[in-house]
């Protein structure tokens, strides 16, 4: 049986003529980490907020670990760890002291906060740092205090809204890391089924979100396609060509003049074409021969693994001109 | 052949005992899309803050455009746009607006000459929406204009794309290429890879020194040179304990559902093996390609 940590149904947010969040249904199962994925004001934390319960929506049902959001508030959020964009820490106060804040808050006891705090300080890495004042914390480790916040309480379920926005790439990879081992390590992916720790993180970052077990694109309030990032690339399997060579307007204008060629998209020193389901052989053998003739040279043209760039910009292809 | 754009010798600054930039030396030429990637501190912004000659070096020189960036800053200034994430806009302000104060900033009082340039972003048809009703695409382009309205041969972009789906990415990119073409020099700084693909060649920034610079498909064939493998495993955790005390594994890690292991040496039949024995079920292991993250990960530790 799988258990699902989150259930929600047809989820609905206005903010006056805005639809935040327009219909959109979600079932987490324990044990995935699930990346909400869009720009700015695609609905992304709105949904989390209406998941949490910090909003109520204008309709549509809502349930985490089993208890009803809107009904059984406190029950569904003291099974909800939160870390929000812009999160709050007390920079005046050491490492441990803040986490000790935030237990409290969350109603720990004098007798329960130290242990786990200093399991979850070990576990983030800033055991060595318990005594240091935040204010005095790097970028990497107030965002790790801010994980460690908001996993004081063990909560099953573990909202992230872009948690790794202005953080440089190493500090990002250690912080994926630690949220992969936290649900790897949990008791749902050693087989036991029940307990797993399930996580929602949101992003506007291709790299980030084929971390994820799975993704949900989202788009104007909506979810557009969701699925594990191997099902959606393989969506585009054998239709992304490579072309790297010279002159760049050359290659451009060849790829475009081909009638199996979908979509040309320039990657600084490359281009990648999108090609028609099953023409990719005609394509790189037809085009190289065009590019020569039409005075250009090609060092490489070859099918490619689709990456879920290419996917999301196929998917909202036809809304193209009109969505920035 | 005409000069380079920028032209960066022994470019060294020290603040105190610490080498915020450390001896570094490139080029940069006309049209070429540039990006300068690297961890918060590693001396990114003290090298543009240089380049636009708003800080001494302590040693070498650097020219941009022909112009000492010491001597001539303010012919540098004068002729370079800078496009920031942080940079004000106005939100109770039209586009027209903003644009308009942004032009008498740079002496730019010619009515067509703003025109020209909401034209030129895209935003013609939305002269009159106040900035705060704008997303971010829409804002990020605005930003641009405001960068472009002088005309600049260079233009700097501090992380231009942040926070906006690739649909809109990819527009913006669009644009920057079609400046490229015109003759503009782009120097991209950023943290995300996804940005960092669309630039034609890439430097890596570390304490201060720069470890490379190159074409991200040369940066991939040079640093990256064992295979890529993903392989997807129960349990991963344990999976990852074992892959690491494998000798001949130069970095294996956890994403996602599957473990990115990259080795020279290993074969797959290795690996199989070698997580079975462990008590590990091997579902697949798969072939992958490198990422510019697996270049800035391999320089960066």
């Amino acid at each position: 049986m799988t258990e699902y940590l989150v259930q929600a149904s047809n989820l609905r947010k206005s903010f006056g003529n805005t639809h935040a969040v327009n219909d959109v249904s979600l079932q987490i199962p324990a044990g995935e980490i699930y990346g909400l994925v869009g720009s700015d004001g695609a609905g992304k934390t709105t949904t989390m907020r209406l998941l949490v319960g910090a909003l109520l929506p204008d309709g549509g049902e809502v349930s985490v670990c089993g208890y009803n959001v809107l009904k059984q508030t406190e029950q569904a959020r003291s099974t909800i760890g939160y870390l929000s964009q812009r999160f709050s820490m007390y920079e005046d106060l050491t490492v441990l002291e803040n986490i000790r804040f935030f237990a409290e808050v969350r109603g720990l006891s004098s007798t329960e906060w130290l242990p786990r705090s200093l399991e979850i300080l070990e576990f983030v890495g800033l055991e060595k740092f318990k005594d240091r004042r935040a204010g005095q914390l790097s970028g990497g480790m107030k965002q790790k205090l801010g994980l460690a916040s908001a996993l004081v309480t063990r909560p099953r379920l573990l909202l992230l809204d872009e948690p790794t926005t202005g953080v440089d790439p190493v500090t990002r990879q250690d912080f994926w890391q630690l949220v992969i081992k936290l649900v790897a390590a949990s008791p749902s992916q050693s087989g036991q089924g029940e307990g797993g720790v399930s996580v929602i993180i949101s992003t506007p970052y291709m790299d980030e979100a084929s971390r994820c077990h799975r993704v949900g694109f989202m788009k104007n309030g909506q979810i557009i396609a969701e699925d594990t990032p191997s099902n959606l690339r393989k969506r585009l399997n054998g239709r992304v060509v490579e072309l790297r060579g010279a002159p760049l307007d050359v290659l451009r204008q060849s790829a475009r003049a081909d009638a199996d060629v979908e979509d040309v998209q320039a990657f600084g020193d490359r281009l990648h074409l999108r090609v028609a389901d099953g023409k990719a052989d005609t394509v790189l053998k037809r085009l190289k021969k065009e590019i020569v003739n039409a005075g250009g040279h090609v060092d490489e043209l070859r099918s490619v693994p689709p990456g879920l760039e290419d996917v999301f910009i196929a998917l909202s292809d036809h809304e193209y001109a009109s969505t920035f | 052949m005409s000069l380079p754009v920028i032209y960066v010798e022994n470019l060294t600054r020290r603040f105190g005992d610490f080498v915020a930039v450390d001896h570094i030396n490139f080029e940069v030429n006309e049209g070429e899309v540039v990006g300068y990637l690297g961890p918060n501190g590693s001396g990114k912004t003290t090298t543009i803050r240089m380049l636009l000659g708003l800080l001494m070096p302590s040693e070498g020189e650097a020219t941009v455009l022909g112009y000492d960036v010491v001597r001539q800053s303010e012919e540098v200034r004068a002729r370079v746009g800078y496009m920031s994430q942080k940079f004000a806009i106005y939100d109770d302000l039209t586009t027209l607006e903003n644009l308009t104060f942004y032009g008498g900033v740079y002496g730019i009082t010619d009515k067509k000459r703003i025109i020209e340039t909401l034209e030129l972003v895209g935003l013609t048809g939305h002269e009159h929406t106040l900035t705060r009703d704008l997303s971010t695409g829409w804002r990020q382009r605005l930003s641009l204009g405001i960068a472009l309205v002088h005309k600049p041969k260079l233009l700097f972009l501090d992380e231009p794309t942040s926070g906006v789906d690739p649909t809109a990415r990819r527009a913006f990119w669009d644009l920057i290429y079609e400046l490229a073409a015109s003759g503009v020099t782009i120097l991209v700084t950023t943290h995300y890879m996804d940005e960092a693909e669309y630039c034609e060649r890439v430097g890596v920034m570390r304490d201060g020194k720069l470890l490379a610079m190159d074409t991200p498909t040369n940066l991939k064939k040079s640093i990256i040179t064992g295979n890529v493998w993903e392989v997807f495993a129960h349990p991963l955790e344990q999976g990852l304990d074992v892959l690491q005390e494998l000798e001949g594994v130069d970095r294996v890690g956890l994403a996602g559902d599957h473990l990115r292991v990259i080795s020279s040496q290993i074969q797959q039949e290795t690996m199989q093996k070698l997580l079975s024995k462990n008590n590990i079920q091997v579902e697949r292991i798969e072939r992958g390609e490198p990422t510019l993250e697996d270049v800035f990960l391999a320089l960066a530790r």
